[in-house]
């Protein structure tokens, strides 16, 4: 047994480990932190595969971001926790372990019943990875092979946003989101809001643009463009936009408008919607990966921060 | 000069974690919030700078070198700051066990 192998098996024990206890842990609070933790061992597992893009994914948006959310649901839950007369009974603790149990079951299944070979387009996608001239085989099928998922993925993204912003009151409605955050202008929060956004700017636009040849992209990136907005904003440095402002809600969609023009100009120009004439397959699908960057980091700065709640 | 090179990864990344290890300790064996922190940042700071010592003689380029060292270096940055903040609920909620 080499030591990669034994690596390998440690890191799994721990991460079903850390399974179990993220399930079997009382306090929400608790939970929570499991998870998040599960999520960035996770992303170990997927480097071990060679899947970086995939880790990257995982470490930013299950450790980060839904670390972030989930901690602020279970601090709002905290209350009516306490509060709570009526506890879920032993038929719903059963019936959430068979449910569990039964999806587990049926991956599993999936997985050790593949025929062999298991049917694979990577063969095909790697023949036809010239079409684009990008070196990272994630980002052509995500942006050309397979653009139409990428694209509706996006207009998700912005739906999520609108479900998220229609839970606001009337009066406040187009208002700003979330509570103005407030910190000692001098103290270390605002300190490291100064030190860290230009670095993270750098890192992030890297991230955009080293996802053409190497892992990374669109949504590493601005995962990352993301999180300095909101330590900025959480430092109590700027404030978010209020919902109403023209120019952000450009931004919100600046993405999907930038893909959708690109793909009904391929309607036109090319042999069909989102097919890239190849001659400028790579500046278009650069431009449209700007453009998503820019989305991206709004649209989940803006999921974080909630819904509208307060008058501009 | 591999072998020196070798050498120095070996004990640079035995010695961090070694300090992990002992971080870790003083985390769970500690008795308030205010020494456990100082038990891992102290320790994670010390331990990620041994191993990213360790590990630089293996870097293919100078470039995979600075990144190793940025990353250090940002760990140092966001453990620091972190640190404090945790340090300073504690205080204001006055729950320091």
């Amino acid at each position: 047994m080499n030591i990669a192998l034994a690596l390998e098996i440690v890191v799994a024990g721990v991460v079903l480990g850390v399974a179990v206890w993220t399930i079997v842990a009382r306090d929400n609070y608790a939970a929570v932190v499991g998870f998040v933790a599960y999520g960035l061992l996770l992303a170990l597992i997927w480097v071990r595969l060679d899947a970086v893009d995939v880790a990257l994914t995982e470490a930013a948006i299950s450790g980060g971001l839904g670390g972030v959310l989930l901690l602020g649901a279970a601090a709002r839950l905290r209350a009516a926790e306490m509060a709570a007369v009526e506890r879920p009974g032993i038929g719903v603790h059963l019936g959430a372990v068979v449910l569990s149990a039964g999806v587990a079951v049926a991956l599993a299944a999936g997985v050790l019943f593949l025929p062999d070979p298991a049917p694979s387009l990577a063969p095909a996608a790697a023949a036809n990875a010239a079409a684009t001239s990008f070196g990272n085989p994630v980002t052509n099928v995500l942006m050309a092979f397979r653009a139409m998922d990428t694209l509706l993925e996006k207009v998700v993204l912005l739906l999520a946003l609108v479900g998220v912003w229609s839970l606001a009151s009337d009066s406040v409605w187009g208002g700003r989101p979330g509570p103005r955050h407030w910190a000692d202008p001098r103290g270390v929060l605002a300190f490291l809001a100064r030190l860290l956004p230009p670095v993270g700017a750098v890192v992030g636009i890297y991230l955009l643009w080293t996802g053409a040849n190497h892992p990374g992209g669109a949504f590493q990136g601005g995962t990352i463009l993301a999180a300095m907005w909101l330590l900025v904003i959480m430092a109590g440095l700027t404030d978010m936009p209020p919902a109403r402002s023209r120019r952000m809600r450009l931004v919100l969609i600046a993405g999907p408008a930038v893909f959708l023009a690109v793909g009904l100009g391929g309607l036109w120009l090319g042999e069909g919607f989102l097919s890239y004439p190849v001659a400028y397959a790579k500046p278009l699908i650069v431009a449209i990966e700007i453009a998503m960057t820019l989305t991206i980091a709004a649209t989940l700065g803006l999921l974080l921060a909630g819904a509208p709640e307060r008058e501009a | 000069m591999s072998l020196f090179f070798n050498i120095v990864t070996v004990v640079g990344v035995s010695a961090g974690a070694f300090f992990f290890l002992s971080g870790t300790v003083g985390l769970i064996r500690f008795p308030d919030t205010l020494t456990r922190l100082h038990a891992l940042t102290k320790a994670d700071n010390l331990g990620l700078g041994l191993v990213v010592l360790g590990l630089l003689p293996q870097a293919e380029s100078l470039r995979g070198g600075l990144k190793l060292v940025c990353v250090w270096l940002l760990a140092l940055l966001a453990g620091a700051t972190v640190s404090q903040l945790i340090a300073r609920a504690a205080r204001r909620g006055g729950s320091s066990q």
